[in-house]
């Protein structure tokens, strides 16, 4: 219903950059809804600032429409909150894990942008067991949280591969990981993301565990803005493919300088250099120079919050470029 | 010391034993724990539990705790991980406030702290006190929001941590008790719409959960409300706390109006009182002071409900401690966090059942037996 209304609204406003985007340069900020608090994406510092993965897609926005990342209202929500804050009009995009699937997409009415973490759901077993791949899992034992799309996927996988497993169910989260640190099962499953966290965060010693590479679910998280708006959609599909087309082309934020004077035609029109790209958005002809020079290029902001720069050490994997073997692919920009 | 004195000067008949001792340790410890062979049984269970559990307590919150850490790999140990604590309870306490601007919801705490305890002492019971809150919260309103006085404007999603936990809990209450005494006496009412409105609202509202009534104030009223038309997240819980907690406070009341002795309504018709004045003068202050065990017990519920408010996303006490725990440098110390929380909250219950436990005695002296 709301979706609707935001339609009819969005239809009925002439206006050639689209009624978010109007809406956020005159307020001078945009509302960006954050998760809470999960670790590396979307974490309070201690002055309670956000900062993290999640966070930095929202900055990168702010640089490319204003020229300044620090111009964003951070709306922390919870996962029962957020659809309906993004279609009341609380927050102008979601940047909170949000995994994209089909019914919402279409009766939450939602529209996805490019999909910034391929996550999945894996298994953690101590290195002691000498397990290589999830298939070497029968009879093994399995801390699960009760009722979660992790408890069904586990079931569907072990049935699927014809194994049996022993669960150990245990309601919180958190006691979940203590039981399984302490031992009181041989193999911890859940996102790869979340394991490798927990992996380094609490096990005793991080390196008496591994993360399997298996994923025996998909969960790609993308930023999310409302049905009805194209142009704010655009803004924010383009803004996070330069970011992944700024790792590829090896700009980064030190020499973003430097590359706006390059003579290759396709960095010179993706930096401004020659115009056309930013008027197609209704942006500055800087955003995306902006974007990289105040927040960094995909792969920096991968590694500054969730890759071997911050305590969490994920793997690029899948979330590595596509001409390294991982699925981040950025469409042309020209 | 004295009776044992005067026992010894009076001469005893040499044939009877002397009595059982009941002063001093031992007398206590014969009279309260070893008075049968149940509670004999009993107390020993319950030192062997005591052994059994206070040492391993005692080790890992004091003896193995690490005090003092750069990160949370250095603090990991046997013991408790005191560090964590050290460097996130400013955002425990004050969490997503302007991290320079955190005198301001200090003194918050301090005024409302002081309101409280200023309330409870009833020498000053009066006109000043009436006029003392409004100005209170005037100031504790100022104070958070600003924009005003050269103080920098703080949207109230900022607002987080004891101060938001204090302002949902007071402000709450505050606001309940009146509309809970009046939903007492229309519930209590000879007019008959005022009875029936009154009982559907009590037990509409009790009827339901207030994590409903939260969801209902956070999730569905922004769908019926027109897009760009937001109420403030806080109003709309605080408003849901207020309706939910006079129904639970109207039922306590109307248990005490239910007990005043007929008698003391018919001798206050036959002065000549009427309506309003009866209940004012002779009514209500017999019926909620018979009431104030039950009225404390459901303010410190109130004040614990507070913090149900993080499922949708505000930033309470409890709330802000989940979220310091996200923090991946600092990983896995709930434990301490929780107990450190829990420790806030027991100070503030615990001060409100001893004061309830004092006022019902200088308040019901005359039901005393």
């Amino acid at each position: 219903m709301a979706a609707g209304l935001a339609a009819a609204l969005g239809s009925a406003v002439p206006a050639s950059a689209g009624p978010t985007l109007d809406k956020v340069k005159q307020a001078g900020a945009i509302s960006c809804g954050v998760p809470t608090g999960i670790p590396g994406f979307a974490q309070p510092d201690n002055q309670g600032k956000y900062t993290g993965f999640d966070v930095d897609i929202c900055r990168a926005i702010s640089a490319a429409v204003f020229g300044d990342p620090d111009k964003v209202k951070y709306v922390p929500l919870t996962a029962q909150q957020r659809f309906t804050a993004l279609q009341s009009g609380e927050v102008d995009i979601l940047s909170n894990n949000t995994t994209w699937t089909l019914l919402r997409d279409t009766t939450l009415g939602l529209n996805f942008g490019p999909v910034v973490f391929y996550d999945g759901q894996g298994f953690m077993v101590p290195k002691k067991l000498n397990v290589k791949t999830a298939k070497e899992l029968n009879g093994a034992t399995i801390c699960v949280q009760p009722g979660t799309t992790t408890e069904l996927n586990l079931a569907d996988y072990f049935r699927g591969n014809k194994m049996e497993f022993k669960p150990v169910v245990i309601e919180k989260i958190d006691e979940v990981y203590a039981a399984f640190f302490s031992g009181r099962c041989d193999v911890m499953t859940g996102d790869g993301s979340a394991l490798a966290a927990q992996r380094i965060g609490r096990a005793p010693n991080p390196e008496d565990y591994v993360v399997l590479t298996d994923r025996i679910s998909k969960e790609p998280l993308a930023p999310v803005v409302r049905h009805g708006d194209e142009e704010w959609h655009d803004v924010v599909d383009w803004v996070v493919y330069a970011m992944m087309e700024a790792e590829e082309k090896g700009i980064t934020q030190k020499n973003v300088d430097e590359m706006a004077k390059s003579d290759s035609p396709d960095i010179k029109r993706m930096l401004g250099a020659t115009p056309g790209m930013g008027k197609a958005l209704n942006l500055d002809e800087k955003w995306a120079y902006n974007a990289v020079k105040l927040v960094g290029n995909y792969g920096e902001i991968f590694d500054k919050h969730l890759g071997l720069g911050s305590p969490l050490k994920l793997e690029r994997g899948y979330n590595n470029l596509w001409s390294k073997g991982g699925l981040i692919y950025a469409m042309p920009i020209r | 010391m004295a009776d044992i004195d005067i026992a010894e000067e009076i001469p005893l008949p040499a044939q009877q034993r002397p009595p059982v001792v009941t002063s001093g340790v031992i007398g206590w410890l014969r009279a309260n724990l070893f008075n049968s062979v149940f509670n004999t049984i009993l107390t020993i269970l319950a030192v062997y539990l005591l052994v059994l559990t206070v040492p391993p307590l005692i080790r890992w919150a004091f003896i193995d705790a690490v005090w003092d850490a750069p990160n949370g790999q250095a603090c990991r140990g046997e013991g408790a991980c005191w560090a964590f604590i050290g460097e996130k309870w400013r955002f425990i306490f004050f969490g997503r406030f302007p991290y320079d601007a955190q005198w301001r919801p200090l003194f918050v705490v301090v005024i409302i702290i002081g309101l409280v305890l200023a309330s409870c002492d009833r020498r000053l019971w009066g006109r000043r006190l009436v006029l003392l809150w409004p100005a209170g919260l005037v100031m504790v309103g100022v104070l958070m929001s600003g924009g005003v006085f050269g103080l920098r404007y703080v949207p109230s999603e900022y607002w987080s941590g004891l101060p938001l936990t204090l302002i949902l809990a007071v402000v709450g209450m505050l606001f309940a008790f009146p509309f809970a005494i009046l939903l007492a006496l229309g519930r209590r009412s000879n007019l008959p719409a005022v009875r029936v409105v009154s009982v559907a609202y009590i037990e509409l509202v009790r009827g339901v959960p207030l994590i409903t009534v939260l969801f209902m104030a956070s999730v569905m009223l922004p769908l019926f409300l027109p897009e760009g038309v937001t109420i403030d997240k806080l109003l709309r819980a605080q408003v849901a706390f207020i309706l939910f907690a006079a129904a639970y406070l109207a039922e306590v009341i109307r248990g005490g109006l239910q007990a005043i002795p007929k008698g003391q309504i018919e001798a206050a018709d036959a002065l000549g009182l009427g309506y309003w004045r009866r209940t004012r003068l002779i009514v209500l202050p017999q019926a909620l002071a018979m009431v104030i065990p039950p009225l404390v017990n459901n303010f410190i519920g109130a004040f614990k409900n507070t913090s149900l408010v993080l499922i949708i996303g505000l930033f309470d006490l409890l709330n802000t401690a989940n979220t310091a725990l996200t923090d991946s440098n600092w990983q896995g110390f709930a434990s301490e966090t929780y107990v450190f929380v829990a420790a806030i909250y027991f100070c503030f219950c615990f001060f409100m059942s001893r004061y309830s436990q004092r006022l019902e005695r200088t308040l019901n002296r005359g039901h005393r037996r």
